[in-house]
């Protein structure tokens, strides 16, 4: 592992990204435009208050799902992921390369939401802004490292955006959001609690509710991150040196 | 290389390859299409699962980490970032490589793509494309270059550049194991290797391969090989 190759990595997929100006403006733009249709479709700023902080943690996480899918599966389709591994490459410089490139776009589409939300859309928070952006960048780079590993099951990018609604749907239905978890069954509870969406949205509930750093909260990032973290590594050992 | 035996896709693809390369040498491995040779080649480079037998470059298995900045590998079909011009895709390999800054502007400079720095790679043409590619595998100083048909598709003029960019590379002491099907390159190799069906037909001198099937046509030398082969119940 070398932070060179880390770094000229994040550089190269930022660089792919520039100038690619559609998939940009619609990585910046869709999440924007979701929030304003929200917060005018409720228009109650207390339920604004109370759903769009969860929704600012879901939609990076969707889009760099889909993003980071199509985008490693291109790169093991295209060849460069081979001829990659004939250099001096560690897989966690790849790996890492991605997760600093789309951190950034994370960290500027949920900059121009949270701005748009703060400013025009009056959205009212209670917890902290810090935490607040904690949350969701660590939300995006859940969502590219399940996407990464995601990639691994597909062969083409017909089955890669397949996934999204596969990984992404059950998550969205058992996190909390459409129902509190407490009132689920106490199957689809304990389901529940395996997936890292509850956690994401626990944790924007408690921002948007709380003042201070809750224990709760604490636990919600720890329990994201340790998720990222395993789903990288299992990302890690799908990408082969050798192929048949 | 011993005794190479590859599967692919539930069939066997290499049959017990044998063979050696000598430093500071092109090498032509020739033969049609699907007969092994780009099999062999991933074989080369480390990234084929092999079901048998070894390969040694430069005294190591082919893809030790130690391998990996001094082999040069450019596949077939061209394996480079489409949205990322020719300068920015070269920058990224030359810095995974951990390659000089310069060598950016030399490898663009061997291949002939000046005009085509700045451009997008999708927006190149097929020659065009396949001389990025293999500009990528000149970046830094690889001592052996494992070349797919580096000369698909591109113009008289062009491949005879690039043949004796390759003569250049090999008097510097580089090793240079190009694959091609087209006969009339062969020729300008200091050893072929004829490969059919998973097989080694021949491996020689051009001029040998010529003088021993009393033919002064490679394409004809490699039709005698096949029929000799045939014949005998070997």
């Amino acid at each position: 592992m070398s932070i060179a190759i880390t770094l000229a990595t994040m550089r190269r997929i930022l660089a792919q990204l520039r100038h690619d100006h559609r998939t940009l403006a619609l990585l910046i733009g869709v999440p924007a435009l979701l929030m304003i249709l929200l917060r005018y479709v409720f228009d109650q700023p207390m339920v604004f208050d109370r759903i769009g902080p969860m929704l600012l943690g879901l939609f990076p996480f969707t889009v760099m799902f889909v993003v980071t899918s199509v985008a490693t599966l291109r790169e093991r389709t295209s060849g460069t992921l081979e001829r990659l591994m004939t250099m001096p490459l560690g897989r966690l410089d790849l790996l890492l390369g991605y997760a600093l490139a789309f951190g950034v776009i994370a960290l500027v589409q949920v900059g121009v939401v949270l701005l748009i939300s703060l400013t025009w859309l009056g959205l009212d928070l209670s917890g902290s802004l810090g935490s607040l952006v904690l949350v969701a960048v660590l939300d995006a780079l859940l969502g590219m490292s399940l996407g990464l590993f995601a990639s691994a099951f597909a062969r083409t990018e017909f089955q890669a955006v397949q996934f999204m609604p596969a990984f992404v749907l059950p998550q969205l239905l058992l996190c909390g959001l459409i129902i509190p978890r407490d009132d689920m069954a106490t199957w689809l509870q304990v389901i529940s609690d395996v997936l890292p969406l509850s956690y994401a949205v626990e944790g924007m509930q408690e921002i948007s509710t709380r003042t201070d750093f809750t224990p709760t909260l604490a636990l919600d990032v720890a329990v994201i991150a340790a998720f990222t973290v395993v789903a990288l590594l299992l990302g890690a050992v799908t990408l082969r040196r050798r192929t048949a | 290389m011993r005794d190479l035996r590859v599967v692919r896709g539930g069939r066997e693809v290499l049959h017990g390859i044998t063979c050696d390369v000598p430093r500071g040498s092109v090498v032509g491995l020739l033969g049609p299409s699907g007969c092994g040779k780009t099999t062999l080649m991933r074989a080369l480079v480390g990234v084929q699962i092999v079901k048998g037998g070894t390969v040694t470059v430069l005294g190591e298995p082919a893809g030790s980490p130690g391998l990996r900045r001094r082999v040069g590998y450019a596949t077939q079909t061209p394996a480079v970032y489409a949205d990322l011009t020719v300068a920015e895709n070269l920058r990224y390999f030359g810095a995974v490589l951990g390659a000089p800054r310069t060598d950016v502007d030399r490898v663009i400079d061997e291949v002939g793509l000046g005009t085509s720095r700045d451009q997008v790679t999708a927006t190149l043409s097929g020659g065009q494309l396949s001389r990025a590619n293999l500009a990528v595998a000149l970046l830094g100083t690889p001592e052996v270059l494992v070349l797919d048909e580096p000369t698909v598709g591109l113009d008289p003029v062009l491949r005879q550049e690039l043949w004796e960019l390759f003569r250049g590379l090999a008097e510097q002491g580089r090793t240079l194991v190009v694959s091609s099907h087209v006969m009339d390159e062969a020729g300008r190799t200091d050893r072929l290797l004829l490969m059919r069906e998973g097989r080694i037909l021949a491996d020689g001198t051009p001029d040998g391969l010529r003088s021993r099937t009393g033919t002064s046509d490679l394409e004809q030398a490699f039709l005698h090989l096949i029929a000799e082969k045939a014949g005998s119940p070997t």
